[in-house]
């Protein structure tokens, strides 16, 4: 048995028949074809997929689609903005945020919504933020740093 | 025309070239490859670590919705085992075959595949099949394996024992310990540990019945040699019609080296179905199937004399290898960790032996650092426990022991020739940057408050850029150990350059890049990367032990080099000179010392492929090969300091600093070799603190989910330090020794280091959790009330 399913993705309504037991990363990355989104674990302890759901940073591993009825989400390639990175983009880029790129979608995302909680966050507020966020290549030592550096070009800017 | 002289780009913090796709989700992994028609494999595994299989019912399961097929041991025939690539004298190599159908050896050894035209379909008709197990008794602990009492795995392997073999020379040992003034004793465990990249293991593969070729997309370290292991040894289909593509890789860290049963059952069953299949690790089964790393038993023994000068070391190391033999797993405790025994010390006696030994787990094989890490912790382990036996300050006995700065060859006692090497001065920059005499004097002071703060060191050899083939292979190596790269210069000046070296996180879209645009003077937006697919690029022997720059740069150079001197003949021709007289400089050849008679790189590429005006007997086109066989390993070293506190009421440990002095050679990106060097640090606090693989007694692995296996969190790690010092290795024209693992190596014995210090106890294992630290203060307490 199949349930209908409709939610915006990055600005764009989508409309499926899905499973019930479609988890919403497989919504977005079967379904919607946006591969962005990675699968790093099954108990989710990763946060590879972590995605913006009204705004709220959460992993989309923990939803079935079809809870997501009527959502609005935003996932890693709905970020930049008419060809422009966002600063949390172009921080990780600048301080060599990531290594084989893989958790990075996630971190960009989680930063996010750090970020908007807490728009100079403590280099200890970083750490503890990124509780819910796994990285194997970079000892975190420069995600941290591109984070303080989105910190800093985001402030500037309002 | 005079031209300004071009910025060199080697040795610069370039921003990466690869980042912008992945900071916006745009990365191609395996499992983003979508191709239409393809049907999904789910396996069905084994959940006993050892049991025979007395029957496989899949009658129930075929019948499920979707289902396209299903296949157990008893189909594939005409397929071989998976091989060992690494053959140790009297090697015992049982078979290994990809679906097991005599008996199942660990958790997770898969017995039947599912094949269906969703996942879910796979997965429930994968709960129907009905495997009948007879229970068999296992064994687990790595130094129980060979005990008489315990189970036999491999009928080819009395009492367990897949190799015994040494190195060095007991006689001397014997005699310098009769002589020392001191001889310390330790049993060292260096703990199970799965590598866990981020991106699960996954592969697609797709059959073309048209033409018989067959495509793997996996996510793979070194796809020719994926590619040449499964078609020849075990499929037996022609090299030439298979095509390994390893596109973005997310992190492998040496578990992503070897041939795996699933990527290989895969490529067999599209053959059959003549349809794609898919598959993609969950993380569960990336715990149980992924080959882990180190578990080694130790027993060491070091002598000293009065002095603090060592005077002979004595090991005997029992590895576990898992229940099957893993593509290089004999290689990593032997000539991967025996050889480094040496460390950066004179050690004028060395004997090792290693006993390889099966047991009801997952196959272990090279993990970040592999081999090195184990040699490290032990040297360093056994000179503190000297420091402490002959009450010398630790600081003071490394000094005292180390090898004297040498540029080319120090041949230690246990086999290798380091290239070359100063490692005071490694050491002596890490004391000033921690500032050592202040950090004891912080210590003294937080004691006073009752604060328990310790301060470790670690100093480390590695051997890098693993070769020359000659010698791997008089060591048991099946294959060479070079690297290809292929230059094409394009006729409008474009270079695409083709790369045996593969990255899954190293970068290399930027730093081969630095490296063709300084040699060829051309911008870098002007060069193409090329790597993981041997449709495109010569044989080549993939990334891993730190060789990709040293190795696989060596041999673009190479390349880089044949194309300048063809260009000078073409030059010299349009120019009216001779070939001699030629010079290539900031992007153009030009007559020597005459910057204005000169032809731009872009016009001799045109020429070489519109040949109107060309040299007589010269061939048309621009395109270089070069295969690089280095005369020797390079040996990048370190050393590295950790300050930690413990809470003397639970035992957790914080890590309050991190410094750490790496010599890699010469750098081509001091921002990426940072990165890297970030990462291993992390990864060897994470063996230090937190991670461990552990298996009960009946070979169930308790730690089998990210739930109960503790990788290093953000919060986990302070900032770290790091710094370097240049020693260029003369093993290869980049002078580069290679920077992937050091933090891997040094790290762990570094934090422990400092825990012990703290707490005042020898004894602790990893991973030094809290309740393990509490325990060692416990019994720290009770010595001392006793005493």
């Amino acid at each position: 048995m199949k349930l209908p399913v409709k939610m915006t993705i990055n600005g764009q309504m989508y409309s499926h028949e899905v499973e019930p037991r479609l988890l919403l990363v497989h919504y977005i990355r079967e379904t919607v074809g946006l591969t962005g989104t990675h699968v790093g674990c099954d108990t989710s302890q990763c946060g590879a997929c972590t995605i913006l759901m009204g705004g709220q940073a959460v992993k989309a591993c923990n939803f079935f689609a079809v809870q997501c009825d009527g959502a609005k989400i935003t996932t890693i390639e709905g970020l930049a903005k008419n060809g422009e990175l966002h600063p949390i983009q172009q921080g990780f880029w600048e301080k060599h945020g990531l290594q084989c790129g893989f958790c990075t979608p996630g971190m960009i995302l989680a930063a996010h919504q750090m970020l908007e909680r807490y728009p100079k966050p403590s280099e200890e507020q970083i750490r503890h933020q990124l509780e819910g966020n796994l990285c194997r290549c970079t000892g975190y030592h420069n995600i941290v740093k591109a984070i303080q550096w989105a910190a800093e070009q985001m402030a500037g800017k309002k | 025309m005079a031209t300004a002289t071009i910025e060199r780009l080697i040795g610069k913090s370039i921003k990466r070239r690869e980042d912008p796709r992945f900071i916006t989700g745009r990365g191609t992994y395996v499992d983003d490859v979508k191709l239409p028609g393809t049907t999904h494999a789910v396996f069905v595994r084994s959940p006993h670590a050892h049991a025979r299989i007395k029957k496989i019912d899949t009658t129930a399961a075929a019948k499920h919705p979707g289902v396209v097929a299903i296949f157990t041991g008893k189909d594939m025939t005409g397929v071989n085992s998976l091989p060992c690539g690494w053959l140790l004298p009297d090697l015992k190599v049982p078979p290994h075959m990809p679906l097991a159908s005599d008996a199942a050896r660990y958790v997770g050894d898969p017995v039947a595949v599912v094949i269906a035209e969703t996942e879910d379909a796979a997965l429930d008709a994968a709960d129907k099949v009905k495997v009948t197990w007879d229970v068999l008794p296992a064994v687990s602990a790595t130094d129980k394996a060979d005990a008489r009492t315990s189970a036999q795995i491999h009928e080819v392997a009395p009492s367990n024992v897949a190799f015994k073999w040494q190195i060095g020379d007991a006689g001397a040992v014997d005699t310098a310990f009769r002589n020392a003034a001191r001889v310390v004793k330790k049993k060292i465990v260096n703990q199970r540990l799965v590598a866990n990249p981020m991106e699960p293991r996954a592969c697609l593969a797709r059959y073309d019945a048209a033409t018989g070729d067959l495509t793997l997309w996996v996510t793979s370290q070194n796809p020719h040699v994926h590619r040449l292991l499964m078609a020849a040894f075990v499929l037996g289909i022609p090299e030439q019609k298979v095509r390994v593509i390893a596109p973005d890789v997310g992190g492998a860290f040496g578990s992503k080296i070897f041939l795996y049963n699933e990527e290989t059952i895969c490529s067999w069953a599209t053959r059959q179905i003549k349809r794609p299949v898919r598959w993609t690790s969950t993380r569960r089964e990336a715990f149980q199937t992924d080959a882990h790393g180190r578990d080694h038993v130790t027993e060491a023994e070091m002598g000293f004399a009065a002095d603090g000068k060592i005077v002979g070391l004595r090991v005997k190391t029992i590895a576990n290898m898992g229940a099957y033999l893993s593509t290089f797993a004999p290689a990593v405790p032997t000539y991967l960790y025996a050889t480094l025994l040496n460390g950066v010390y004179t050690i004028p006696a060395i004997h090792a032996h290693v006993t390889g030994v099966f047991t009801n787990t997952t196959p272990v094989d090279a993990y970040r650092g592999a081999g090195r890490p184990e040699a490290a912790y032990l040297l360093e382990r056994m000179i503190e426990a000297g420091a402490a036996a002959l009450k010398m300050d630790t600081v003071e006995i490394r000094r005292k022991n180390f090898i004297p700065k040498f540029d080319n060859g120090f041949q230690t006692q246990v086999a290798l020739n380091y290239d070359s090497g100063n490692y005071a001065a490694a050491f002596d920059k890490l004391l000033r940057m921690l500032d050592y005499r202040k950090a004891r004097s912080d210590q003294e002071a937080a004691r006073k408050q009752g604060r328990f703060l310790g301060i470790g060191f670690s100093t480390y050899i590695e051997a890098c850029s693993i070769a020359p083939s000659k010698v791997v292979g008089s060591l048991g190596a099946q294959a060479g150990l070079y690297e290809s790269g292929k230059v094409r210069v394009h006729p409008t000046g474009g270079v695409t350059v083709y790369t045996g070296s593969h990255s899954h996180g190293q970068g290399h879209e930027t730093t081969f890049s630095q490296l063709v645009a300084d040699e060829l003077g051309i911008p870098m937006e002007q060069i193409e990367i090329v790597h993981g697919d041997t449709g495109a690029i010569p044989f080549g022997m993939g990334t891993y032990g730190s060789r990709s720059a040293s190795v696989g740069g060596t041999a673009l150079l190479m390349s880089l080099n044949k194309i300048k001197e063809k260009g000078k003949k073409i030059a010299a021709h349009l120019l009216e000179a001779s070939p001699g007289d030629i010079e290539y400089a900031n992007g153009q050849f030009q007559v020597k010392g005459f910057p204005g008679k000169a032809v731009p790189f872009g016009q001799v590429a045109l020429t070489a492929y519109v040949p109107h005006k060309y040299p007589e007997g010269l061939e048309p086109g621009l395109e270089e090969t070069s295969f690089y066989d280095p005369s020797n390993f390079c040996f990048p070293f370190g050393a590295h300091a950790c300050v930690v506190e413990v809470d003397r009421d639970t035992g957790q440990v914080k890590v309050l600093r991190y410094l750490a002095v790496d010599d890699v050679g010469n750098v081509m990106n001091p921002m990426i070799v940072d990165g890297m060097v970030h990462g291993g640090i992390a990864q060897g606090v994470g063996q230090a603190l937190l991670e461990g693989a552990v298996y009960d007694k009946d070979g169930q692995l308790v730690t089998g989910s990210l739930m109960d296996y503790c990788m290093p969190r953000a919060d986990n790690l302070p900032v770290l330090k790091v710094d370097m010092t240049k020693t260029a290795s003369p093993s290869n024209p980049l002078g580069i020794k290679g920077c992937g693992e050091a933090g891997a190596i040094a790290a762990p014995v570094a934090v422990i280091n400092a825990i012990t210090d703290a707490i005042g106890s020898e004894d602790l294992a990893m991973p030094a959790t809290a309740q393990t630290v509490w325990q060692a203060l416990q019994k720290a307490n009770n010595r001392r009330e006793a005493a």
